[in-house]
This record gives structure tokens, C-alpha cells and sequence, in this order.
């Protein structure tokens, strides 16, 4: 039972190194395909951690939207626009120096004031059920809720609009 | 369980790592990626805080479970948006599409 504990918080930290190092690759890797499979590894590796913080619904949310859904939308524009073969291209800006220093100084900032906080950790850690999601989800933030429902709807005829080929209307 | 420092290091990282991403990549679906990546370090930092500090824990999931949603919802649009600019300028490197630019 002991290494079996052990493991498990081994195991944790296991899971924030794959995921720190998938989302590394997706930020620096040339060939903008493999950065978004890195992206994947990433969105796997955040809905680990959500299982992990007994986030169940959420963890399982996360990979129906985000490794099925974003992942598909990514991947097939990568494919339909980019030139992924061609090595000559410059991936990243001119401001990658300063941008590396001015994202490390924020790190540093970041880590000294969760270090300083005290933040009020409760004795007994939360659990929360999808129920109690649901819920909550239809009687406090039932006008959000709505409001996520329009925006949907303007969102999907919009990209339809968007996405669609001139050539198509003029033949029909 | 571990202690929630450890988390917020995690998250803090992941955000840092996105930022430097969103703002050094020339491709935009690289910029679309990182900006996802910063997404989802909030989104850890709501559940971390909805168990350990939080006063009505279900509270914060519920806005994860929204900034889930509209993450989806905008990286549609941008990815339809990225797919027009393709089809008009033949390019998807930000220092390319300078319509807008003197």
C-alpha cells in the first residue's frame, strides 16, 4: 500500500513534466504540424491533472472538446494552408530574445508571490460531482448559460459564413 | 495529495510558456496553439482553487466548464478567419498579411 502511495505522487509530477514538455514543443517546434500533436500531448496531459484533482466531468470535457475537437480543427488548417515542407521559412519572429526574458521575469514574479501568499487552504479538500455541475449550471448561472447558447449559434453561422468558397455561390 | 504550491508553479509555467509562444511565433495557428495553452493553465489554476480554497467549490468549475466552451467557439472563428486570409493573400505569416499596415 505504501508504494502504491509513493507511486501516486510520484505520478503527479510525472504528469506536469510530460505536460510542461509538450507544451515547450508546441511553442518552439518548426514544423507547425508536429507543434500541434505536441498541443495534443499538452491538452492529454491538463486533463490528467484535472483527473487527478478529482475533476472528473471536467477532465472528460476537456478531452471531448479540446483533443477531439480543436485538435481536428488545428490539424486540418494546418494541412489545408500551410507549406509544412519548407525549412527555409523563419518559425519565429525577431523578438524571441526579449520575449524568452520578459516570459522568464514573469515566471520569477509568479513564483515569489505564490511562495509569499497565504492562501486560506480549507482542512477538509473539495470534491465536486457532475450533479452538482448541472445544477449549478441551470439555476445560479442559468443567464450565462443562455447567453453561451447564442453565442454558439452566432459562432457557428458566422464560421459557416466565414470558411465558405466564393465559387461555390456563383455556380449555383 | 500535494500541496497547492506545486500546482500553481505547474500552471504558472504553463502560462508563462504560452505567453512566450503567443508572442515570438510568425505562423498564426502557432499563435492560435499558445494562446490554448494559456487558456488551459487558467483553467487549471480554477479547479486547484475550487479544491482547495474555495468557498462554493462548484462555482469554479462552472466557469472552467464556460471557458472551455468559449475557447472552442473563438479558435473555430479564428481558424475560419486564418482560412480566408489562405485563400485571398496565400499566406498565413503575420508579417505577411500587412493590409493594414502604412
Amino acid at each position: 500500500m505504501e508504494v502504491l502511495t509513493a507511486i501516486s505522487k510520484v505520478g503527479i509530477y510525472v504528469i506536469f513534466g510530460v505536460t510542461l514538455l509538450g507544451a515547450m514543443m508546441a511553442v518552439t517546434l518548426r514544423n507547425i504540424f508536429h507543434a500541434a500533436l505536441s498541443l495534443a500531448l499538452t491538452l492529454i496531459g491538463v486533463a490528467a491533472v484535472f483527473f487527478v484533482l478529482r475533476a472528473e466531468f471536467l477532465g472528460a470535457v476537456q478531452i471531448l472538446l479540446y483533443v477531439g475537437g480543436i485538435m481536428i480543427l488545428v490539424i486540418f488548417t494546418v494541412m489545408l494552408t500551410t507549406r509544412i515542407g519548407d525549412r527555409t521559412i523563419p518559425t519565429s519572429n525577431h523578438q524571441q530574445w526579449p520575449v524568452l526574458i520578459g516570459a522568464l521575469l514573469l515566471l520569477l514574479y509568479f513564483v515569489r508571490m505564490i511562495g509569499k501568499t497565504p492562501w486560506p487552504i480549507k482542512s477538509e479538500l473539495a470534491v465536486v460531482s457532475a450533479v452538482q455541475i448541472g445544477k449549478s449550471l441551470v439555476s445560479t448561472f442559468i443567464f450565462p448559460f443562455e447567453l453561451t447558447a447564442v453565442i454558439l449559434v452566432a459562432i457557428l453561422i458566422g464560421t459557416v459564413i466565414l470558411a465558405k468558397s466564393d465559387e461555390g455561390e456563383e455556380k449555383s | 495529495m500535494i500541496p497547492l504550491h506545486h500546482i500553481l508553479f505547474f500552471s504558472s509555467t504553463l502560462f508563462c510558456i504560452g505567453l512566450f509562444g503567443a508572442l515570438s511565433r510568425r505562423h498564426v495557428v502557432g499563435i492560435l496553439i499558445s494562446v490554448e495553452i494559456m487558456l488551459n493553465a487558467a483553467n487549471v489554476n480554477l479547479v486547484a482553487f475550487s479544491r482547495w480554497t474555495g468557498l462554493i467549490p462548484v462555482n469554479a468549475q462552472v466557469f472552467a466548464i464556460f471557458i472551455i466552451t468559449l475557447a472552442a467557439a473563438a479558435a473555430a472563428v479564428a481558424l475560419a478567419i486564418v482560412l480566408t486570409i489562405y485563400r485571398n493573400r496565400k499566406t498565413i505569416y503575420t508579417n505577411e498579411i500587412d493590409l493594414l499596415k502604412w
